[in-house]
């Protein structure tokens, strides 16, 4: 499991880029994704994934259920 | 294409074909708030003598500009709808060009360089600059090295604030202005849902004194430091209209040197909470009533015009269409620094020899009709004349007129973009209703057919003081009127109220 953008969403307003602990957010043609490789939910970093709670448009930042969980490597 | 359609919804047109108000209940906006620059210590009205923002007479003067590098925010607003600028310290419905830092300082250089009277360089959005420090800050750098005599100001909704104090005094910023709309957590809490704040989002009251003590926080420090702090709040009829007056004491106490009391701008086609939910505009007289409440607290600003986060202008113009990444492409990069000084220097003259005009001509004050207290409406392109036909004004400048003396007390918007192609007629009745409040409209001409308007209206179409300076022609004016009142001629003109307009302030 990894978060997604949703392009149509998006304000691209940058606000997530720099929250993300993983770099795992760029901006792409106008508007802002995330590379699903990168991401760990923020588990180990933060208690809130950092791009859903400073996104100001509500169900932009969304689960990816595409991908498997992520497993914290303790 | 997109803006233009939000600005005049289906909303707004009703408004304006239902004609003009005489109370509350109209859901229309837009006017700013003037610093009664008497109410200025001296020490900070020199500060401010090149500002058009916060100098009521240098705004006929002086031209400011926005530059869009900051697009996040950290707070969520009821009035905002991201999709679009900040509402705070620019409005709602409008999309900025964003610019990166160095395209920021390239612009810059363009506009500097081809407008001698630009003092001025502002970060106000299209979010919160604090939320974008490393742009914000960039450009500001970026700014000060090319241009080292124009103003930097920077705006902000206060949350991050405290953590950048020691930046903002580095980077020698002149002004700074807090959006306060309450310092009561539970009225702020209606205000805004949720911030971000310590990688969290937090909401509620929760959120509303966090955001509450930043602000305050922010504020102290900047005034210990001697950084002129300016406040901005948005007056929310039902919400903070009361609080107001205790926001306006407080802030004052605390040392901000101006408060800027602006209206909300609601309408449902914005998508904001508020507009989506009802929540209506004040109108004209409502915003008046709440600045002339806080009268004897900080000194309040009547002139703000709410531009929009990337405006570029003086007075009601907004030239930021001649300045897009791909015009300023072809323009020189280096402002002339003598040609600027220059200028600058006759605009002091001219300044100076005006003020002394003043004193010379202005006629006395009429003791007749001493309850007489009337608006007057003046079409001006600055310089502080009246020099605009009644048909080509985009805003007016409204003053107040009584025994006491003349007084600034806003603006009035008439037109928007996108309305080049409303009909004549539409135009000239939204451009009358705006003005209902008012007892006489000065321009340097008046059409015969807009003259029986506005005197169907009971408006005074007045032409005589064509090229006459402001505020010696309203005495003027006012001593003949005052008269004919006295003498029963004219009825005084009074209890009207009008809508102000919804939109953003551009001619892009
Ligand atoms: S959930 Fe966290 S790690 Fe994943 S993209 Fe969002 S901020 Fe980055
Ligand atoms: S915070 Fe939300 S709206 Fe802003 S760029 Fe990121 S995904 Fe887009």
């Amino acid at each position: 499991m990894a978060y997604k953008i949703v392009g149509s969403q998006c304000s691209a307003c940058a606000a997530c880029e720099p929250e993300c602990p993983n770099n795992a957010i760029r901006e792409k043609n106008g508007t802002y994704v995330i590379k699903a490789e990168k991401c760990t939910e923020c588990i180990g970093y933060f208690d809130d994934p950092q791009c859903v709670a400073v996104c100001p448009v509500e169900d932009t930042c969304v689960v990816d259920s595409s991908y498997p969980r992520y497993q914290a490597q303790v | 294409m997109r803006d233009a359609k939000l600005e005049r919804g289906p909303g707004e047109a009703a408004v304006l074909r239902e004609g003009p108000v005489a109370g509350g209940g109209c859901k229309a906006s837009r006017c700013g708030s003037s610093a009664r620059e008497d109410e200025l210590p001296d020490a900070i009205r020199e500060k401010v003598r090149r500002h058009p923002c916060y100098s009521e007479e240098a705004h006929h003067h002086y031209a400011r500009m926005h530059v869009a590098v900051a697009p996040a925010c950290n707070i969520q607003c009821n009035y905002c709808n991201r999709k679009f600028d900040c509402a705070n310290e620019s409005r709602p419905g409008v999309v900025s060009e964003r610019l990166s830092p160095a395209q920021a300082v390239a612009k810059v250089a363009a506009v500097a360089g081809a407008i001698a009277q630009m003092s001025v360089v502002g970060i106000a959005g299209p979010g919160d600059p604090l939320a974008n420090p490393e742009k914000t800050f960039a450009t500001l750098r970026g700014v000060a090295a090319i241009l080292p005599d124009v103003h930097l100001c920077l705006s902000t909704n206060g949350l991050a604030l405290p953590d950048h104090v020691d930046e903002i005094i580095r980077l020698n910023v002149h002004h700074v202005t807090i959006t306060i709309n309450a310092i009561d957590p539970q009225v702020a809490s209606r205000i805004y849902p949720w911030i971000f704040y310590d990688h969290r989002r937090i909401r509620g009251l929760e959120a509303a004194e966090i955001l509450c003590a930043r602000q305050m926080e922010g504020l102290r420090m900047l005034v210990a430091r001697g950084v002129l702090c300016k406040v901005n709040s948005v007056l929310i009829p039902g919400v903070n209209e009361d609080h107001l007056v205790q926001v306006n004491r407080v802030v004052k106490a605390e040392g901000a040197f101006l408060h800027n009391i602006m209206p909300l701008i609601s309408a449902p086609e914005h998508g904001t909470a508020f507009g989506l939910s009802g929540q209506r505009a004040p109108t004209a007289q409502e915003l008046k009533a709440v600045q002339d409440r806080c009268a004897g607290g900080a000194a309040l600003m009547r002139h703000c015009r709410q531009c929009r986060a990337d405006a570029v202008g003086l007075l009601g113009e907004d030239r930021a269409a001649e300045f897009t990444l791909q015009k300023i492409a072809s323009i020189p990069v280096q402002p002339d620094h003598a040609v600027r000084r220059a200028a600058q220097a006759r605009i002091e003259e001219t300044r100076r020899e005006d003020a002394r005009a003043r004193h010379a001509q202005e006629p006395p004050l009429p003791m007749a009709a001493p309850g007489v207290r009337a608006q007057v409406a003046v079409a001006t392109s600055g310089a502080g004349r009246i020099n605009v036909h009644f048909g080509r004004a985009r805003e007016f400048q409204i003053y107040e007129v009584d025994a006491q003396g003349v007084r600034f007390a806003g603006h009035r918007r008439v037109d928007l973009k996108g309305e080049d192609a409303m009909a004549d007629e539409e135009r000239l009745h939204a451009a009358v209703c705006s003005l209902n409040d008012c007892a006489a409209v000065l321009a340097a001409r008046i059409g015969a057919y807009p003259r029986e308007r506005l005197a169907a209206a009971g408006i005074e179409a007045v032409e005589r003081f064509a090229e006459g300076l402001i505020h010696v022609s309203i005495r003027g004016w006012f001593h003949d009127y005052a008269g004919r009142v006295e003498r029963g001629e004219t009825v005084h003109r009074t209890g009207q109220d009008a809508p102000l307009r919804q939109g953003a302030y551009v001619v892009a």
